[in-house]
């Protein structure tokens, strides 16, 4: 299994193809939609590139989640996301780091969530779970 | 001027790849601009063509339910120019499919030169933006769909004529 930092150098580049954006503009908490200029039809695209490069599978909504809170009343007021809302983010996207949204949860920035340290964390869950698990020692 | 940018499937192979040719004439409109005294095939139409042949395969894999819709040209890198007398085999192999979308990799030749190579995306409209161009399948409705029925029945015809007699 690749390292941390190889995951890293791979999402970087799959990333600097799909965007065509220049390599020293990826970095850690560089956002998608707003630091990299991705565009909705983008993120297949990102999701096809990451599937070939780490030979994994990506089930639809797994890495990008479309519209989680679109009319849930439980999830958002008020153009803010709830104390629900925010749980159901944790559960369905435990890769992402939530600290500085759960501070000021506007749902308008929620996209600020996707940024390149995402995708480098979820690419490592999955890998790990895709793992065979390690014969045990009797 | 009818947007059909392909004349014939030469090969399909459902789900996979297709192969299509187009032949180019003087005749044709746009060479008169471009460009005068001088012309050659845009690289746009050529791409046009590496989609109608792309977007055939992807829309025959869900045998034509989905609006396939070219969204995005990842790269494309053009080698030659196209001219008038040229015929042009356009080979497209599927990459990824999937319910949101496709992606696929092209090749254009003239003889065995290559003229262009590509990679598109398409979106399959229903999934990504649902009920937003309404229920009829604006993309697979007339001449790209018939084209590959035409080529079905080119295909039954060669193997009528080539079997063997009873």
């Amino acid at each position: 299994m690749p390292n941390q930092e190889e995951i890293y150098t791979k999402v970087s580049a799959t990333l600097v193809e799909a965007l065509n954006v220049d390599e020293d503009e990826i970095k850690p908490s560089a956002t998608l939609q707003g630091d990299l200029g991705a565009e909705s039809i983008d993120f297949l695209d990102i999701v096809f590139r990451l599937e070939r490069e780490f030979g994994i599978k990506i089930p639809r909504g797994e890495l990008f989640p479309e519209s989680i809170f679109q009319g849930d009343p439980e999830f958002v007021q008020d153009g803010r996301v709830t104390e629900k809302g925010l749980a159901e983010l944790r559960a369905r996207m435990p890769f992402a780091d939530l600290s500085t949204f759960e501070q000021n949860p506007e749902l308008s920035a929620i996209s600020d969530l996707f940024t390149v340290d995402m995708i480098a964390r979820y690419i490592q869950t999955k890998l790990s779970e895709g793992k065979p698990a390690e014969p045990s020692v009797n | 001027m009818r947007w059909i940018w392909i004349d014939r499937f030469l090969a399909f192979d459902r789900g996979k790849s297709a192969r299509a040719l187009k032949n180019l004439s003087l005749a044709e409109d746009y060479f008169a601009d471009h460009f005068p005294g001088y012309p050659v095939m845009p690289g746009s139409l050529i791409l046009e063509g590496l989609a109608q042949t792309g977007g055939i395969l992807v829309g025959e894999a869900n045998d034509f339910r989905e609006k396939v819709v070219l969204a995005k040209i990842l790269w494309a890198r053009f080698h030659r120019e196209a001219f008038p007398g040229d015929q042009l085999i356009y080979d497209v192999e599927l990459l990824n499919l999937r319910a949101e979308g496709a992606a696929v990799r092209g090749r254009v030749h003239a003889g065995d030169a290559l003229v262009a190579e590509a990679e598109l995306f398409f979106a399959h409209l229903d999934q990504a933006r649902s009920g937003q161009f309404g229920d009829h399948n604006f993309v697979f409705s007339g001449e790209l769909k018939h084209l590959l029925g035409l080529a079905k029945l080119q295909a039954d015809q060669a193997d009528n004529s080539g079997g063997p007699e009873n």
